[in-house]
């Protein structure tokens, strides 16, 4: 096995890699951290209060640190942490744009982050007046007519939209089983699809990448309620026969729903309403810069058309003069997907995006993502294979086969290497239907230096793939830790401290 | 535009690059048809200070709990928030990560999300916690097919004094699948176990109750989770207040199979019901069918520890339409946060809090009682929310209070029209005693 070589100019600065012990393990017996008053009410004996008999029988086993404990706790274990604001995050599908620290004042003032759900309407004009602009601008952005802001994420939204479609069915008298996904698709759809009580089918792709029309209309039956689409879609080609494919899922009465996790693509460009789509989820995490906080909260809001508006989950947000109330009195309504409104600190943040960017601003975002995808799919195209050779939009699909075949380099050999040079990895393995998928993304908000950067890197580790496939192999060498044994996490279990 | 780095010069050397000659051109593959003629019809940009400007002037038609006495719980908890919350907790590195996928530079955020589930399993007593779920309601839901699942029964018993909205959600979530719903009533503010005994069947997968429960009244845990047990089913408990857990039972001590709720009271703000933080919790022995993200310790090539994302053979992005779940972007900051918290207020600061919210609430639930007119509608005892019968509308009450900066509790006949004299009040450790005392008083000049 050949020495470890370091990267040249790694990208982002390394991150710490001595090992943090859990936070049970520091501290000391009797050791606290926090501050709070004494009782200032009359002291009675808790018995009077909650009998010992409903009491716990012993206390939980939490942490004894002081104050400072935990400061370095969790400085510590952010050190070992890669951000968006640590570095380029290229993951494919996941639109890692930068997320402006002015929403995050916005989001945090008093006045917003201290509101009860449940205060009276007078008392939140201005919570609601945003919620109520917010779902404008988005009606405008998408074409549709009504968006609900209930669900917490995407996969959350795609469930709400599909009990949308089946209560508007029920009503109709129609009975549909089935809800159809192409084979380029999110895990979610199909996940979503199968909570919501459909069979799911799925359809293959065709040769330029997109869903094969011949295919769905062999399977487009009077059974089915839904095709699921993500236009562009997962390999970050726009559906060139939307249209044909809107009339062949509408002509058996069917309804065509967008996964929307795209939409940066095609901000101010086309509307997934004028496309024909009957309703469609944002991740406002994604395309509208709310971060994403390690893994969530996101923000998923849902888009219809007006046959759909009946069903939309209760609240909505009506104007009554210069009023804003909460209206709950729907009928149709499918009633709750979750408690209160939705994640309205996210959904600040994106409202406060939106007025940041404008009509002109959001469309030069699109655009720039779009140039962006592009010129580093035809530099990179050379090095990696390209199953796919169009031109894509936000995103783009490389695929590995050439270096597994000829050189024993795995895709995922390959990302863990980009972790030496500083970067996150691109999405890899999806969508499933390339192999060795590599699926990067690079937004809007990078700059030509950070993407030749990343050119380089991924150049020079197709490079390395055949002259020293061993260091890719066993990559990453400069990572806090190296690879992880998730076989055996897997097969046994530790999932929590225990003392 | 400040968000959009490349100048011009860049754009055409990029441009260049790609062989083509205009940005449009990378939009032909769009039809002509279903493409936009004009701008979006938005609201012009903001610069930074002009949006600073119109978003004080939008929080300025609002009236937070920083500028009243909250006395409004049912859900949702003003608790005091250490300030190492947002120090820690929002750090960027933390803020601005994705979801652990790669884990050799993501151990920061793995470890948190390990000792976060180990937090919440010592909390609730309970074997194993996921990273988190979106809200209390929605894994409540979620614990209910899985209990279907798992016991392949079809009918769900819930208490109706579980969260009105829990259960609305619950019903969202089932009312489709091959699952029945029936409410079991609790006329004394709390589940009766011999109603309980009787609606139960060999057919029934989960019990559903909540505790302490939307009335704030403590169940008769063990109890119930007897009837359950006894007929094969399941007790879910959904924790609406997590703070009670630091003096009540805890329900793993009680025999819950898989516990839910509301992470919200740990550390995270009120933020007008979202973002939140579904907890779910269950027993070993049910681990497999849990939803959502796991992490795992392990160790890597040279046996240093480490941590993984795991057993995700359970998660839709390999089991797709088989899935145990569709969750995918999760509430990991807020679990973050629930982390900090509990590590800051640590074993000892956890009991503290619980009881100041029982001193307190009890406190003002005697004075309150105590006054003509005013009347306990339940006996069984209370964490830091009680239900008075009053002699006004509580509507009516909460207008005239709010005259004294005082946002009153939850009128309950919007949920229960049989309680519409009804009004669910929260005392938390942050109202003072003075502020109980102003509430008395004003509630006693409205007679
Ligand atoms: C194409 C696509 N669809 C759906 C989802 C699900 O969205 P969320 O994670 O917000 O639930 C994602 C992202 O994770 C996605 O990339």
């Amino acid at each position: 096995m050949s020495a470890p070589v370091r990267p040249p100019r790694p990208a982002a600065p390394p991150l710490a890699r001595r090992p943090v012990p859990v936070i049970f393990e520091r501290g000391a017996p009797g050791r606290v951290g926090y501050s709070l008053p004494q009782s200032d009410v009359p002291d009675v004996p808790l018995d009077a209060i909650i009998p010992a008999a409903q009491r716990r029988l012993r206390p939980a086993a939490l942490p004894e640190v002081s104050e400072l404990d935990v400061v370095r706790h969790y400085t510590a274990l952010s050190h070992r942490n890669y951000s968006i604001d640590e570095g380029f995050y290229p993951l494919g599908s996941c639109t890692m744009k930068y997320n402006p620290k002015i929403n995050e004042d916005v989001a945090r003032q008093p006045g917003i982050a201290r509101l009860h759900p449940y205060q009276p309407e007078e008392l939140a004009q201005g919570a609601l007046q945003l919620l109520w602009e917010l779902e404008h601008d988005l009606a405008e952005i998408s074409g549709m007519d009504r968006v609900t802001f209930q669900p917490a994420a995407g996969a959350h939204g795609e469930m709400t939209a599909l009990l949308m479609i089946r209560r508007y069915f029920e009503d109709r008298g129609e009975r549909r089983t089935t809800v159809v996904v192409p084979d380029s698709a999110h895990g979610t759809n199909p996940a979503s699809a199968a909570i919501a009580g459909f069979q799911v089918i799925e359809v293959k792709s065709d040769r330029r990448g997109n869903i094969d029309l011949e295919a769905l209309r062999a399977v487009l039956t009077p059974e089915v309620a839904a095709l699921m689409l993500t236009n562009p879609n997962t390999l970050g080609l726009f559906e060139e026969q939307i249209r044909e494919v809107a009339r062949a899922v509408h002509n058996v009465g069917a309804q065509l729903y967008l996964d929307g996790a795209n939409f940066n693509a095609i901000l101010g460009i086309t509307r997934p309403g004028d496309q024909g789509f009957d309703v469609m989820h944002f991740n406002l995490h994604k395309t509208f810069t709310t971060p994403h906080g390690g893994g969530g909260p996101g923000a998923g809001a849902v888009g219809v058309r007006a046959h759909l508006v009946p069903y939309l989950p209760v609240p909505t947000i009506e104007r009554d003069g210069q009023r804003f109330v909460l209206d709950y009195d729907r009928p149709k309504s499918i009633g709750k997907v979750r408690a209160f409104y939705g994640n309205f600190g996210n959904l600040v943040r994106a409202y406060t995006y939106i007025r940041s960017m404008g009509a002109a601003g959001l469309r030069e975002a699109a655009e720039m993502a779009v140039l962006n995808a592009n010129y580093m799919l035809r530099r990179l195209r050379d090095h990696y294979d390209l199953p796919y050779d169009r031109v894509c939009k936000h995103e783009f699909v490389l695929s590995g086969r050439r270096q597994r075949d000829r050189h024993h380099v795995t895709t995922k050999d390959m990302a863990k290497r980009l972790l030496d040079y500083g970067f996150h990895s691109p999405t890899i393995y999806f969508p499933l239907i390339v192999e060795e998928a590599i699926m990067i993304e690079p937004t809007e908000t990078e700059s030509l230096q950070t993407l030749d950067a990343f050119i380089d890197a991924m150049t020079a580790i197709a490079q390395e793939a055949e002259t020293n496939p061993e260091i890719v192999r066993s990559a990453p060498h400069e990572t806090p830790v190296t690879r992880l044994d998730d076989v055996t996490a897997a097969r046994k279990p530790i999932l929590r401290w225990r003392p | 535009m400040k968000y959009i780095p490349a100048t011009p010069a860049e754009r055409e050397h990029m441009l260049r690059v790609t062989g083509v000659r205009a940005v449009d051109d990378l939009f032909a593959d769009i039809p002509r048809e279903v493409r936009l003629r004009g701008p979006l019809d938005l609201p012009p940009a903001m610069s930074d200070p002009e949006l600073l400007a119109h978003a004080r002037r939008l929080a300025g038609r609002n009236t937070d709990c920083d500028q009243l006495a909250c006395f409004l719980g049912a859900g949702a908890y003003d608790h005091f928030i250490p300030s190492t919350v947002p120090h820690l907790a929002l750090k960027p590195e933390f803020l601005t990560a994705y979801t652990p996928y790669q884990a050799e530079i993501m151990q920061g955020e793995l470890q948190a999300i390990f000792e976060y589930q180990s937090l919440m399993c010592e909390l609730t007593a309970m074997d194993v916690a996921n990273a988190s779920m979106y809200d209390g309601a929605s894994a409540t839901g979620e614990a209910a097919s899985m209990a279907a699942d798992l016991t392949k029964r079809p009918r769900i018993l819930v208490s109706t004094a579980v969260h009105p909205e829990y259960r609305q959600v619950l019903r969202t979530f089932t009312s489709h699948l091959r699952l029945t719903v029936e409410d079991l009533p609790a006329p004394a503010g709390i589940t009766d176990p011999a109603a309980a005994e009787r609606a139960m069947a060999d057919d029934v997968a989960a019990l559903i109750i909540q505790s302490p429960n939307f009335f704030g009244c403590l169940e008769h845990g063990e109890a119930l989770a007897r009837v359950a047990h006894d007929r094969g089913a399941l007790l879910v408990v959904a924790i609406a207040e997590p703070i009670s857990l630091g003096l009540v039972r805890a329900p793993g001590e009680y025999g819950a199979d898989i516990v839910t709720g509301e992470g919200q009271a740990l550390g995270n703000a009120l933020n007008f019901g979202g973002p939140y933080l579904g907890m779910i919790a269950t027993r070993d022995a049910f681990v497999r069918r849990l939803p959502g993200r796991l992490v795992g310790r392990t160790v890597d090539t040279e046996g240093r520890p480490g941590y993984v994302l795991t057993l995700q053979t359970r998660e839709q992005h390999i089991r797709r339409a088989r899935a145990t779940s569709n969750i995918c972007t999760n509430e990991s900051l807020n679990a973050l946060v629930a982390a900090v918290y509990l590590s800051t207020l640590g074993r000892a600061g956890v009991q503290h809090v619980a009881e100041l919210n029982a001193r307190k609430a009890h406190y003002a639930r005697g004075r309150i009682a105590a006054l003509r007119g005013y009347q306990l509608a339940f006996a069984a005892p209370t964490f830091n929310e009680f239900v008075v019968r009053c002699p006004l509308p509580p509507e009516e009450i909460n207008r005239r209070l709010l005259e004294h900066r005082i946002l009153g509790g939850l009128p309950l006949g919007r949920f229960y029209p049989e309680l519409a004299d009804c009004w669910l009040v929260c005392v938390t450790e942050t109202r003072t005693r003075d502020e109980i005392d102003r509430l008395v008083g004003y509630l006693e000049t409205l007679g």
